[in-house]
Protein backbone atom coordinates (compact mmCIF):
# COMPACT_ATOMS: atom_id res chain seq x y z
CA UNK A 1 0.00 0.00 0.00
CA UNK A 2 1.34 3.41 -1.01
CA UNK A 3 1.48 5.84 2.13
CA UNK A 4 0.58 9.28 1.62
CA UNK A 5 1.57 12.49 3.55
CA UNK A 6 -1.48 13.82 5.59
CA UNK A 7 -2.21 17.38 3.94
CA UNK A 8 -3.90 20.37 5.46
CA UNK A 9 -7.48 19.75 4.49
CA UNK A 10 -7.80 23.68 3.99
CA UNK A 11 -6.30 26.42 2.61
CA UNK A 12 -7.74 29.45 4.07
CA UNK A 13 -5.93 32.71 4.93
CA UNK A 14 -7.67 36.21 5.23
CA UNK A 15 -7.04 39.33 3.01
CA UNK A 16 -4.22 41.01 4.56
CA UNK A 17 -2.37 38.14 6.22
CA UNK A 18 0.32 37.75 3.36
CA UNK A 19 3.57 38.72 4.66
CA UNK A 20 6.49 40.37 2.12
CA UNK A 21 10.11 39.11 3.06
CA UNK A 22 10.44 42.59 4.47
CA UNK A 23 8.03 42.30 6.63
CA UNK A 24 5.38 44.29 5.12
CA UNK A 25 1.50 43.08 4.79
CA UNK A 26 0.21 42.71 1.16
CA UNK A 27 -2.97 43.16 0.15
CA UNK A 28 -5.02 40.77 -1.69
CA UNK A 29 -8.18 41.01 -3.59
CA UNK A 30 -11.16 39.09 -4.03
CA UNK A 31 -11.39 37.92 -7.83
CA UNK A 32 -14.90 36.47 -9.72
CA UNK A 33 -14.15 33.64 -12.43
CA UNK A 34 -16.45 31.78 -14.21
CA UNK A 35 -16.31 27.61 -15.33
CA UNK A 36 -18.25 27.05 -17.53
CA UNK A 37 -21.25 26.33 -18.58
CA UNK A 38 -19.07 25.07 -22.13
CA UNK A 39 -16.05 23.82 -19.60
CA UNK A 40 -14.97 20.41 -20.91
CA UNK A 41 -14.63 19.35 -17.23
CA UNK A 42 -17.49 20.11 -15.52
CA UNK A 43 -19.15 17.06 -16.92
CA UNK A 44 -22.27 19.04 -18.99
CA UNK A 45 -23.47 22.33 -19.00
CA UNK A 46 -22.92 23.46 -15.38
CA UNK A 47 -21.77 27.16 -15.03
CA UNK A 48 -19.93 27.54 -11.43
CA UNK A 49 -19.21 31.10 -10.23
CA UNK A 50 -16.31 31.03 -8.31
CA UNK A 51 -15.18 33.79 -6.30
CA UNK A 52 -11.08 33.15 -5.75
CA UNK A 53 -8.66 34.86 -3.23
CA UNK A 54 -5.45 33.50 -4.97
CA UNK A 55 -5.82 30.04 -5.71
CA UNK A 56 -7.97 29.80 -2.48
CA UNK A 57 -11.74 29.36 -3.16
CA UNK A 58 -13.78 31.47 -1.28
CA UNK A 59 -17.18 30.51 -2.08
CA UNK A 60 -18.63 28.83 -5.58
CA UNK A 61 -22.04 29.10 -6.58
CA UNK A 62 -23.34 26.98 -9.16
CA UNK A 63 -25.53 27.71 -11.57
CA UNK A 64 -27.39 25.27 -13.36
CA UNK A 65 -30.83 25.33 -15.89
CA UNK A 66 -29.00 25.25 -19.06
CA UNK A 67 -30.26 21.41 -19.58
CA UNK A 68 -33.94 22.19 -18.07
CA UNK A 69 -36.29 20.10 -20.14
CA UNK A 70 -39.51 20.70 -18.30
CA UNK A 71 -39.68 16.77 -17.33
CA UNK A 72 -42.62 17.36 -14.59
CA UNK A 73 -44.52 20.04 -16.83
CA UNK A 74 -44.33 17.21 -19.89
CA UNK A 75 -45.46 14.37 -17.25
CA UNK A 76 -48.36 15.74 -16.36
CA UNK A 77 -49.58 16.68 -20.00
CA UNK A 78 -49.23 12.87 -21.22
CA UNK A 79 -52.13 11.10 -22.03
CA UNK A 80 -51.05 8.15 -19.69
CA UNK A 81 -48.33 7.05 -16.92
CA UNK A 82 -46.81 4.83 -19.39
CA UNK A 83 -45.58 7.69 -21.50
CA UNK A 84 -43.43 9.51 -18.81
CA UNK A 85 -41.60 6.63 -18.94
CA UNK A 86 -39.37 7.79 -22.09
CA UNK A 87 -38.85 10.87 -20.46
CA UNK A 88 -37.69 9.19 -17.42
CA UNK A 89 -34.86 7.45 -19.49
CA UNK A 90 -33.20 11.03 -20.58
CA UNK A 91 -33.27 12.05 -17.14
CA UNK A 92 -30.04 10.53 -15.85
CA UNK A 93 -29.18 9.64 -19.29
CA UNK A 94 -26.01 7.41 -18.40
CA UNK A 95 -28.62 4.94 -16.27
CA UNK A 96 -31.77 4.97 -17.64
CA UNK A 97 -32.58 1.61 -16.88
CA UNK A 98 -32.54 2.70 -13.06
CA UNK A 99 -34.42 5.80 -13.74
CA UNK A 100 -37.19 3.73 -15.40
CA UNK A 101 -36.64 1.21 -12.41
CA UNK A 102 -37.89 3.96 -9.93
CA UNK A 103 -40.81 5.26 -11.98
CA UNK A 104 -42.54 1.73 -12.43
CA UNK A 105 -41.93 0.98 -8.79
CA UNK A 106 -43.74 4.18 -7.69
CA UNK A 107 -46.56 3.95 -10.20
CA UNK A 108 -46.51 0.38 -8.90
CA UNK A 109 -46.56 1.00 -5.63
CA UNK A 110 -49.35 3.64 -6.25
CA UNK A 111 -51.43 0.69 -8.22
CA UNK A 112 -50.70 -1.55 -5.63
CA UNK A 113 -49.66 -4.33 -8.30
CA UNK A 114 -47.42 -7.45 -7.75
CA UNK A 115 -45.48 -7.67 -10.56
CA UNK A 116 -43.80 -11.45 -10.99
CA UNK A 117 -40.68 -12.54 -9.98
CA UNK A 118 -39.16 -13.08 -13.03
CA UNK A 119 -39.35 -9.14 -14.32
CA UNK A 120 -37.88 -8.19 -10.83
CA UNK A 121 -34.90 -10.53 -11.43
CA UNK A 122 -34.65 -9.47 -15.05
CA UNK A 123 -34.77 -5.87 -13.66
CA UNK A 124 -32.51 -6.19 -11.07
CA UNK A 125 -29.74 -7.62 -13.79
CA UNK A 126 -30.63 -4.86 -16.00
CA UNK A 127 -30.21 -2.77 -13.28
CA UNK A 128 -26.95 -3.73 -11.74
CA UNK A 129 -25.60 -3.51 -15.54
CA UNK A 130 -26.31 0.36 -16.03
CA UNK A 131 -24.83 0.45 -12.51
CA UNK A 132 -21.44 -1.04 -13.35
CA UNK A 133 -21.64 0.94 -16.54
CA UNK A 134 -22.74 4.51 -15.07
CA UNK A 135 -19.88 3.87 -12.87
CA UNK A 136 -17.56 3.34 -15.36
CA UNK A 137 -18.14 6.60 -17.40
CA UNK A 138 -17.90 7.86 -13.68
CA UNK A 139 -14.17 6.77 -12.65
CA UNK A 140 -13.66 6.95 -16.67
CA UNK A 141 -14.18 11.18 -16.37
CA UNK A 142 -12.82 10.95 -12.69
CA UNK A 143 -9.79 9.86 -14.27
CA UNK A 144 -9.37 12.45 -16.79
CA UNK A 145 -10.44 14.72 -14.06
CA UNK A 146 -7.18 13.98 -12.57
CA UNK A 147 -4.92 14.37 -15.64
CA UNK A 148 -5.25 10.04 -16.90
CA UNK A 149 -6.68 9.87 -20.01
CA UNK A 150 -5.89 6.24 -20.65
CA UNK A 151 -7.91 4.75 -18.12
CA UNK A 152 -11.22 6.42 -19.68
CA UNK A 153 -10.19 4.45 -22.96
CA UNK A 154 -10.52 1.08 -20.97
CA UNK A 155 -13.99 2.41 -19.17
CA UNK A 156 -15.12 2.75 -22.40
CA UNK A 157 -14.18 -0.79 -23.85
CA UNK A 158 -15.96 -2.40 -21.23
CA UNK A 159 -18.75 -0.23 -21.27
CA UNK A 160 -19.43 -1.07 -24.77
CA UNK A 161 -20.23 -4.91 -24.09
CA UNK A 162 -22.77 -3.74 -21.19
CA UNK A 163 -24.41 -1.67 -24.12
CA UNK A 164 -24.37 -4.84 -26.32
CA UNK A 165 -26.14 -7.06 -24.38
CA UNK A 166 -28.83 -4.25 -23.72
CA UNK A 167 -28.81 -3.61 -27.81
CA UNK A 168 -29.68 -7.48 -27.53
CA UNK A 169 -32.05 -7.33 -25.58
CA UNK A 170 -34.28 -3.79 -26.13
CA UNK A 171 -32.72 -2.74 -29.40
CA UNK A 172 -31.27 0.46 -27.86
CA UNK A 173 -27.95 1.37 -26.20
CA UNK A 174 -28.90 4.56 -24.73
CA UNK A 175 -32.57 5.29 -24.23
CA UNK A 176 -34.29 1.97 -24.04
CA UNK A 177 -37.52 2.87 -22.30
CA UNK A 178 -37.62 -0.86 -21.58
CA UNK A 179 -39.06 -1.27 -17.67
CA UNK A 180 -42.70 -0.91 -17.67
CA UNK A 181 -45.52 -0.55 -15.27
CA UNK A 182 -46.03 -3.91 -14.15
CA UNK A 183 -43.48 -5.18 -16.80
CA UNK A 184 -40.63 -5.46 -19.59
CA UNK A 185 -41.33 -4.48 -22.91
CA UNK A 186 -39.54 -7.86 -24.15
CA UNK A 187 -38.67 -10.77 -22.28
CA UNK A 188 -34.28 -12.01 -22.60
CA UNK A 189 -33.22 -12.90 -25.77
CA UNK A 190 -32.43 -16.51 -25.42
CA UNK A 191 -28.73 -16.28 -25.18
CA UNK A 192 -29.04 -13.15 -23.12
CA UNK A 193 -28.19 -15.60 -19.62
CA UNK A 194 -25.23 -16.82 -21.26
CA UNK A 195 -23.52 -13.73 -22.36
CA UNK A 196 -24.19 -11.93 -19.56
CA UNK A 197 -22.34 -14.70 -17.37
CA UNK A 198 -19.80 -14.47 -19.92
CA UNK A 199 -19.95 -10.75 -19.39
CA UNK A 200 -19.17 -11.40 -15.63
CA UNK A 201 -16.33 -13.84 -15.79
CA UNK A 202 -14.80 -11.10 -18.57
CA UNK A 203 -14.89 -8.07 -16.10
CA UNK A 204 -14.19 -9.29 -12.99
CA UNK A 205 -10.19 -9.38 -14.07
CA UNK A 206 -10.68 -6.10 -16.04
CA UNK A 207 -11.30 -4.66 -12.32
CA UNK A 208 -8.08 -5.59 -11.15
CA UNK A 209 -6.23 -4.07 -14.35
CA UNK A 210 -8.07 -1.06 -13.59
CA UNK A 211 -7.72 -0.54 -10.14
CA UNK A 212 -3.82 -1.40 -10.79
CA UNK A 213 -3.77 1.31 -13.77
CA UNK A 214 -5.63 4.03 -11.62
CA UNK A 215 -6.75 3.77 -8.50
CA UNK A 216 -3.38 2.75 -6.48
CA UNK A 217 -1.26 4.55 -9.23
CA UNK A 218 1.11 6.71 -7.14
CA UNK A 219 0.57 9.80 -8.78
CA UNK A 220 -3.51 9.47 -8.47
CA UNK A 221 -3.80 8.66 -5.53
CA UNK A 222 -1.62 11.99 -4.26
CA UNK A 223 -3.79 13.91 -6.28
CA UNK A 224 -6.67 12.78 -5.01
CA UNK A 225 -6.20 11.96 -0.89
CA UNK A 226 -7.51 14.84 1.31
CA UNK A 227 -8.91 16.86 -1.49
CA UNK A 228 -12.95 17.59 -1.25
CA UNK A 229 -13.27 16.28 2.45
CA UNK A 230 -17.05 15.39 2.96
CA UNK A 231 -17.79 15.15 6.81
CA UNK A 232 -20.20 12.27 7.51
CA UNK A 233 -22.51 15.26 9.72
CA UNK A 234 -22.35 17.37 6.73
CA UNK A 235 -23.27 15.01 3.86
CA UNK A 236 -26.47 13.80 5.53
CA UNK A 237 -27.31 17.07 6.67
CA UNK A 238 -26.96 17.98 2.96
CA UNK A 239 -29.50 15.13 1.85
CA UNK A 240 -26.65 13.15 0.11
CA UNK A 241 -26.66 9.51 -1.07
CA UNK A 242 -24.67 7.08 -3.37
CA UNK A 243 -21.42 6.71 -3.18
CA UNK A 244 -21.20 10.09 -2.07
CA UNK A 245 -22.59 9.65 1.25
CA UNK A 246 -20.95 6.16 1.32
CA UNK A 247 -17.61 7.45 0.62
CA UNK A 248 -18.18 9.93 3.57
CA UNK A 249 -18.23 6.15 5.96
CA UNK A 250 -21.44 5.66 6.11
CA UNK A 251 -23.17 2.56 5.84
CA UNK A 252 -26.11 3.36 3.85
CA UNK A 253 -27.87 1.91 0.88
CA UNK A 254 -31.04 1.42 0.27
CA UNK A 255 -30.95 -1.64 -1.83
CA UNK A 256 -30.20 -3.54 1.97
CA UNK A 257 -31.84 -0.59 4.28
CA UNK A 258 -35.05 0.02 2.62
CA UNK A 259 -34.97 -2.91 0.25
CA UNK A 260 -37.37 -2.85 -3.17
CA UNK A 261 -37.31 -5.13 -5.75
CA UNK A 262 -36.03 -8.55 -4.99
CA UNK A 263 -32.53 -7.31 -3.48
CA UNK A 264 -33.36 -8.72 -0.31
CA UNK A 265 -32.41 -12.20 -1.69
CA UNK A 266 -29.30 -11.53 -2.69
CA UNK A 267 -26.00 -11.62 -0.88
CA UNK A 268 -23.57 -8.58 -1.02
CA UNK A 269 -21.90 -5.87 0.87
CA UNK A 270 -22.61 -2.15 1.31
CA UNK A 271 -18.68 -0.71 0.28
CA UNK A 272 -18.11 2.54 2.09
CA UNK A 273 -15.25 4.94 2.28
CA UNK A 274 -12.61 4.38 5.41
CA UNK A 275 -10.01 6.99 4.24
CA UNK A 276 -7.09 4.98 3.33
CA UNK A 277 -5.22 7.41 1.42
CA UNK A 278 -6.52 10.28 3.71
CA UNK A 279 -9.14 11.99 5.17
CA UNK A 280 -12.38 9.36 5.13
CA UNK A 281 -14.70 11.30 2.63
CA UNK A 282 -12.22 12.40 0.52
CA UNK A 283 -12.53 12.19 -3.45
CA UNK A 284 -10.10 9.34 -3.66
CA UNK A 285 -12.67 7.41 -1.27
CA UNK A 286 -15.25 8.21 -3.66
CA UNK A 287 -13.55 6.73 -6.30
CA UNK A 288 -12.95 3.68 -4.82
CA UNK A 289 -16.39 3.48 -3.07
CA UNK A 290 -17.29 3.10 -7.09
CA UNK A 291 -14.59 0.72 -7.88
CA UNK A 292 -15.49 -1.45 -4.90
CA UNK A 293 -19.46 -1.36 -5.72
CA UNK A 294 -19.01 -2.40 -9.37
CA UNK A 295 -17.54 -5.97 -8.60
CA UNK A 296 -20.63 -5.90 -5.49
CA UNK A 297 -23.12 -4.95 -8.69
CA UNK A 298 -21.35 -8.30 -10.68
CA UNK A 299 -21.99 -10.61 -7.48
CA UNK A 300 -25.43 -9.43 -7.66
CA UNK A 301 -25.92 -10.16 -11.66
CA UNK A 302 -24.29 -13.62 -11.08
CA UNK A 303 -26.86 -14.71 -8.07
CA UNK A 304 -29.88 -13.04 -10.33
CA UNK A 305 -28.83 -14.91 -13.22
CA UNK A 306 -28.44 -18.08 -11.75
CA UNK A 307 -32.16 -17.95 -9.93
CA UNK A 308 -33.84 -16.65 -12.73
CA UNK A 309 -37.34 -18.26 -12.53
CA UNK A 310 -39.79 -18.49 -15.73
CA UNK A 311 -42.77 -16.68 -16.31
CA UNK A 312 -44.53 -14.03 -19.07
CA UNK A 313 -43.21 -10.83 -18.16
CA UNK A 314 -46.33 -9.14 -19.46
CA UNK A 315 -48.84 -11.13 -17.50
CA UNK A 316 -49.06 -8.01 -14.93
CA UNK A 317 -48.59 -4.99 -17.17
CA UNK A 318 -52.30 -3.26 -16.36
CA UNK A 319 -54.82 -2.82 -19.49
CA UNK A 320 -55.56 0.80 -18.17
CA UNK A 321 -53.29 2.68 -15.49
CA UNK A 322 -55.77 5.02 -13.46
CA UNK A 323 -54.33 4.65 -9.49
CA UNK A 324 -56.89 5.95 -7.03
CA UNK A 325 -56.67 9.21 -5.63
CA UNK A 326 -53.21 9.31 -3.26
CA UNK A 327 -49.80 9.80 -3.23
CA UNK A 328 -46.62 7.86 -2.62
CA UNK A 329 -42.93 8.52 -2.66
CA UNK A 330 -40.94 5.72 -3.89
CA UNK A 331 -36.97 5.78 -3.96
CA UNK A 332 -34.20 3.74 -5.28
CA UNK A 333 -30.49 3.41 -5.16
CA UNK A 334 -29.40 4.21 -8.83
CA UNK A 335 -25.66 4.69 -9.49
CA UNK A 336 -25.86 8.14 -7.85
CA UNK A 337 -27.41 8.01 -4.73
CA UNK A 338 -31.45 7.94 -3.73
CA UNK A 339 -33.44 8.69 -6.61
CA UNK A 340 -37.03 9.19 -5.59
CA UNK A 341 -40.38 9.91 -7.72
CA UNK A 342 -43.02 11.68 -5.69
CA UNK A 343 -46.23 10.87 -7.94
CA UNK A 344 -49.33 12.60 -6.70
CA UNK A 345 -52.80 10.45 -8.29
CA UNK A 346 -56.51 12.67 -8.75
CA UNK A 347 -58.22 9.32 -9.88
CA UNK A 348 -57.31 10.38 -13.97
CA UNK A 349 -54.80 8.46 -16.58
CA UNK A 350 -52.20 11.16 -16.11
CA UNK A 351 -50.62 11.92 -13.06
CA UNK A 352 -51.57 15.16 -11.37
CA UNK A 353 -47.52 16.11 -10.34
CA UNK A 354 -44.95 13.99 -10.66
CA UNK A 355 -41.62 15.04 -8.50
CA UNK A 356 -38.52 13.77 -9.38
CA UNK A 357 -36.02 13.82 -6.57
CA UNK A 358 -33.19 13.61 -8.23
CA UNK A 359 -29.43 12.68 -6.46
CA UNK A 360 -27.32 14.57 -9.29
CA UNK A 361 -29.56 17.70 -8.13
CA UNK A 362 -28.88 17.25 -3.98
CA UNK A 363 -25.19 15.88 -4.27
CA UNK A 364 -24.80 19.10 -6.34
CA UNK A 365 -25.95 21.19 -3.89
CA UNK A 366 -23.34 20.17 -1.30
CA UNK A 367 -20.25 21.24 -3.29
CA UNK A 368 -19.94 24.83 -2.45
CA UNK A 369 -19.77 23.20 0.99
CA UNK A 370 -16.78 20.69 0.19
CA UNK A 371 -15.27 23.95 -2.17
CA UNK A 372 -14.87 26.35 0.62
CA UNK A 373 -11.15 26.98 1.32
CA UNK A 374 -9.86 24.33 -1.63
CA UNK A 375 -7.75 25.29 -4.05
CA UNK A 376 -8.81 26.17 -7.63
CA UNK A 377 -7.53 23.46 -9.56
CA UNK A 378 -9.34 20.60 -6.67
CA UNK A 379 -12.18 22.07 -7.47
CA UNK A 380 -12.26 20.27 -10.79
CA UNK A 381 -11.80 17.05 -8.53
CA UNK A 382 -14.42 17.85 -6.57
CA UNK A 383 -17.15 18.02 -8.88
CA UNK A 384 -15.90 15.12 -10.75
CA UNK A 385 -16.18 12.91 -7.83
CA UNK A 386 -19.25 13.88 -6.75
CA UNK A 387 -20.50 12.36 -10.69
CA UNK A 388 -23.24 14.54 -11.96
CA UNK A 389 -24.97 13.80 -15.12
CA UNK A 390 -26.72 17.55 -15.81
CA UNK A 391 -29.21 15.90 -17.56
CA UNK A 392 -30.85 14.73 -13.93
CA UNK A 393 -29.63 17.97 -12.24
CA UNK A 394 -32.00 19.94 -14.56
CA UNK A 395 -34.18 17.55 -15.15
CA UNK B 1 -42.44 5.46 15.91
CA UNK B 2 -45.41 5.40 14.13
CA UNK B 3 -46.99 8.48 12.32
CA UNK B 4 -49.56 8.39 15.13
CA UNK B 5 -47.06 8.12 18.08
CA UNK B 6 -45.12 11.03 16.35
CA UNK B 7 -48.22 13.06 15.80
CA UNK B 8 -49.57 12.47 19.86
CA UNK B 9 -45.88 13.90 20.41
CA UNK B 10 -45.60 16.72 18.23
CA UNK B 11 -49.56 18.02 19.11
CA UNK B 12 -47.94 17.68 22.80
CA UNK B 13 -45.59 20.20 22.20
CA UNK B 14 -47.16 22.40 19.56
CA UNK B 15 -51.10 22.25 20.14
CA UNK B 16 -52.90 24.18 17.58
CA UNK B 17 -49.37 24.36 14.81
CA UNK B 18 -50.10 20.75 14.12
CA UNK B 19 -53.52 20.74 11.92
CA UNK B 20 -54.53 16.98 11.44
CA UNK B 21 -52.97 13.25 11.01
CA UNK B 22 -54.44 11.26 7.43
CA UNK B 23 -53.60 8.17 8.83
CA UNK B 24 -55.46 6.22 6.46
CA UNK B 25 -53.22 6.66 3.16
CA UNK B 26 -50.87 4.46 1.62
CA UNK B 27 -48.37 6.71 3.28
CA UNK B 28 -49.80 8.74 6.43
CA UNK B 29 -49.09 12.29 6.60
CA UNK B 30 -49.16 14.99 9.13
CA UNK B 31 -50.33 18.75 8.16
CA UNK B 32 -48.67 21.16 10.11
CA UNK B 33 -49.06 25.20 10.26
CA UNK B 34 -47.13 26.45 7.35
CA UNK B 35 -45.78 29.72 9.73
CA UNK B 36 -44.07 27.31 12.16
CA UNK B 37 -42.31 24.54 9.91
CA UNK B 38 -38.93 25.99 11.00
CA UNK B 39 -39.29 25.41 14.64
CA UNK B 40 -41.50 21.82 14.28
CA UNK B 41 -38.67 20.40 11.82
CA UNK B 42 -35.91 21.14 14.18
CA UNK B 43 -37.77 19.58 17.21
CA UNK B 44 -38.26 16.73 14.91
CA UNK B 45 -34.50 16.77 13.52
CA UNK B 46 -33.23 17.06 17.53
CA UNK B 47 -35.42 15.34 19.51
CA UNK B 48 -34.00 12.23 20.68
CA UNK B 49 -37.22 9.81 19.96
CA UNK B 50 -37.11 10.97 16.53
CA UNK B 51 -34.19 12.52 15.10
CA UNK B 52 -35.13 12.72 11.70
CA UNK B 53 -31.73 14.01 9.96
CA UNK B 54 -32.51 13.20 6.47
CA UNK B 55 -34.71 15.41 4.32
CA UNK B 56 -35.02 12.76 1.23
CA UNK B 57 -37.57 15.23 -0.60
CA UNK B 58 -39.53 18.15 -0.28
CA UNK B 59 -42.08 19.10 -3.12
CA UNK B 60 -44.22 22.28 -4.09
CA UNK B 61 -47.56 20.69 -5.51
CA UNK B 62 -50.45 23.17 -6.56
CA UNK B 63 -53.57 21.71 -5.34
CA UNK B 64 -55.68 23.43 -8.05
CA UNK B 65 -58.01 24.26 -5.45
CA UNK B 66 -56.54 27.68 -4.22
CA UNK B 67 -54.18 26.03 -2.21
CA UNK B 68 -50.57 25.11 -2.46
CA UNK B 69 -48.26 23.10 -0.91
CA UNK B 70 -44.92 21.78 0.03
CA UNK B 71 -44.49 18.32 1.50
CA UNK B 72 -41.98 17.17 3.16
CA UNK B 73 -40.55 13.47 3.20
CA UNK B 74 -38.50 12.88 6.06
CA UNK B 75 -35.89 9.93 7.46
CA UNK B 76 -34.16 8.86 10.28
CA UNK B 77 -30.86 7.61 9.80
CA UNK B 78 -30.55 6.61 13.30
CA UNK B 79 -33.98 4.91 13.98
CA UNK B 80 -34.61 4.38 10.45
CA UNK B 81 -38.33 5.63 10.58
CA UNK B 82 -40.22 7.82 7.97
CA UNK B 83 -42.88 10.80 7.96
CA UNK B 84 -44.29 13.14 5.79
CA UNK B 85 -45.31 16.53 6.45
CA UNK B 86 -47.61 18.98 4.60
CA UNK B 87 -48.22 22.60 5.09
CA UNK B 88 -50.61 24.35 2.78
CA UNK B 89 -50.42 27.98 2.27
CA UNK B 90 -52.81 30.31 -0.34
CA UNK B 91 -52.31 31.17 -3.85
CA UNK B 92 -52.89 34.77 -2.78
CA UNK B 93 -50.48 34.60 0.21
CA UNK B 94 -48.12 32.18 -0.92
CA UNK B 95 -46.08 31.89 2.16
CA UNK B 96 -44.16 29.38 3.59
CA UNK B 97 -41.13 29.21 6.59
CA UNK B 98 -37.89 28.14 5.44
CA UNK B 99 -36.36 25.03 7.03
CA UNK B 100 -33.10 25.13 5.13
CA UNK B 101 -31.49 26.42 8.45
CA UNK B 102 -32.32 23.04 9.54
CA UNK B 103 -31.79 20.96 6.75
CA UNK B 104 -29.00 22.15 4.13
CA UNK B 105 -30.56 20.06 0.99
CA UNK B 106 -34.16 22.40 1.69
CA UNK B 107 -32.03 25.17 0.73
CA UNK B 108 -31.88 24.09 -3.44
CA UNK B 109 -35.76 21.94 -3.48
CA UNK B 110 -37.07 25.18 -1.88
CA UNK B 111 -35.50 27.43 -4.52
CA UNK B 112 -37.05 24.89 -7.08
CA UNK B 113 -40.60 24.81 -5.23
CA UNK B 114 -40.32 28.79 -5.51
CA UNK B 115 -39.58 28.88 -9.00
CA UNK B 116 -41.92 26.44 -10.61
CA UNK B 117 -44.69 26.81 -8.10
CA UNK B 118 -43.99 30.17 -6.99
CA UNK B 119 -44.03 29.30 -2.81
CA UNK B 120 -42.26 31.79 -1.46
CA UNK B 121 -40.15 30.44 1.58
CA UNK B 122 -39.84 33.04 4.51
CA UNK B 123 -36.41 33.56 5.95
CA UNK B 124 -34.64 31.69 3.05
CA UNK B 125 -31.00 33.03 2.75
CA UNK B 126 -31.06 32.78 -1.09
CA UNK B 127 -34.23 32.58 -2.91
CA UNK B 128 -33.39 32.74 -6.34
CA UNK B 129 -34.94 30.91 -9.27
CA UNK B 130 -33.28 27.68 -9.75
CA UNK B 131 -33.95 26.02 -13.32
CA UNK B 132 -35.43 28.91 -15.12
CA UNK B 133 -33.82 32.17 -16.15
CA UNK B 134 -33.74 34.79 -13.82
CA UNK B 135 -35.76 36.95 -15.64
CA UNK B 136 -38.83 34.12 -16.56
CA UNK B 137 -42.33 35.49 -15.85
CA UNK B 138 -44.67 32.78 -13.46
CA UNK B 139 -44.31 29.48 -12.58
CA UNK B 140 -44.50 26.91 -14.64
CA UNK B 141 -46.10 23.94 -12.45
CA UNK B 142 -49.02 26.08 -11.36
CA UNK B 143 -52.16 24.66 -12.97
CA UNK B 144 -53.31 28.17 -14.02
CA UNK B 145 -50.15 28.70 -16.14
CA UNK B 146 -50.17 29.95 -19.53
CA UNK B 147 -47.43 29.21 -21.77
CA UNK B 148 -46.36 32.96 -22.87
CA UNK B 149 -46.06 33.91 -26.87
CA UNK B 150 -42.99 36.08 -26.24
CA UNK B 151 -39.89 35.38 -24.18
CA UNK B 152 -37.51 38.56 -24.18
CA UNK B 153 -39.47 39.72 -27.98
CA UNK B 154 -38.47 36.11 -28.99
CA UNK B 155 -41.82 34.33 -30.19
CA UNK B 156 -41.83 30.92 -28.65
CA UNK B 157 -43.06 28.50 -31.18
CA UNK B 158 -45.60 26.30 -29.81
Amino acid sequence: MIETKTLPTSYVTRPGEIKTSSGKTLRTDEMIINMGPQHPSTHGVLRLEIVVDGEIIVDAIPHIGYLHRCFEKHAEHMTNYQQVIPYCDRLDYVASMNNDHAYALAVERLMKIEVPERVEYIRVIMAELQRIASHLIAVGTFGIDAGAFTPFLYAFRDRERILDLFEMTCGARLLYNYIWVGGLSHDLPPSFVEKAKEFCSYFKPKLVEFNNLLTYNEIFVKRCANVGVLPKDVAINYGCSGPMLRGSGVDWDLRRDDPYSVYHKFEWDVVMGKGEMGAVGDTWDRHIVRMKEMEQSVKIIEQALAGIPDGNVQSAIPKRIRPEPGDAYVRTETPRGELGFYIISDGSATPYRVKARSPAFVNLSVVPEIARGAMLADLVLIVGSTDIVLGEVDR
Amino acid sequence: MTTEEIFNNLKAKFGEAILEAKLDVLQPWILIAPDRTREICLFMRDEQSMQFDYLMCLSGVDYNDGKLGAVYHLFSMIHKHKIVLKAWCTKENPHIQSVSSVWGTANWHEREAFDLIGILFDEHPDLRRMLLPYDWEGHPLRKDYKVPEFYNGMKVPY
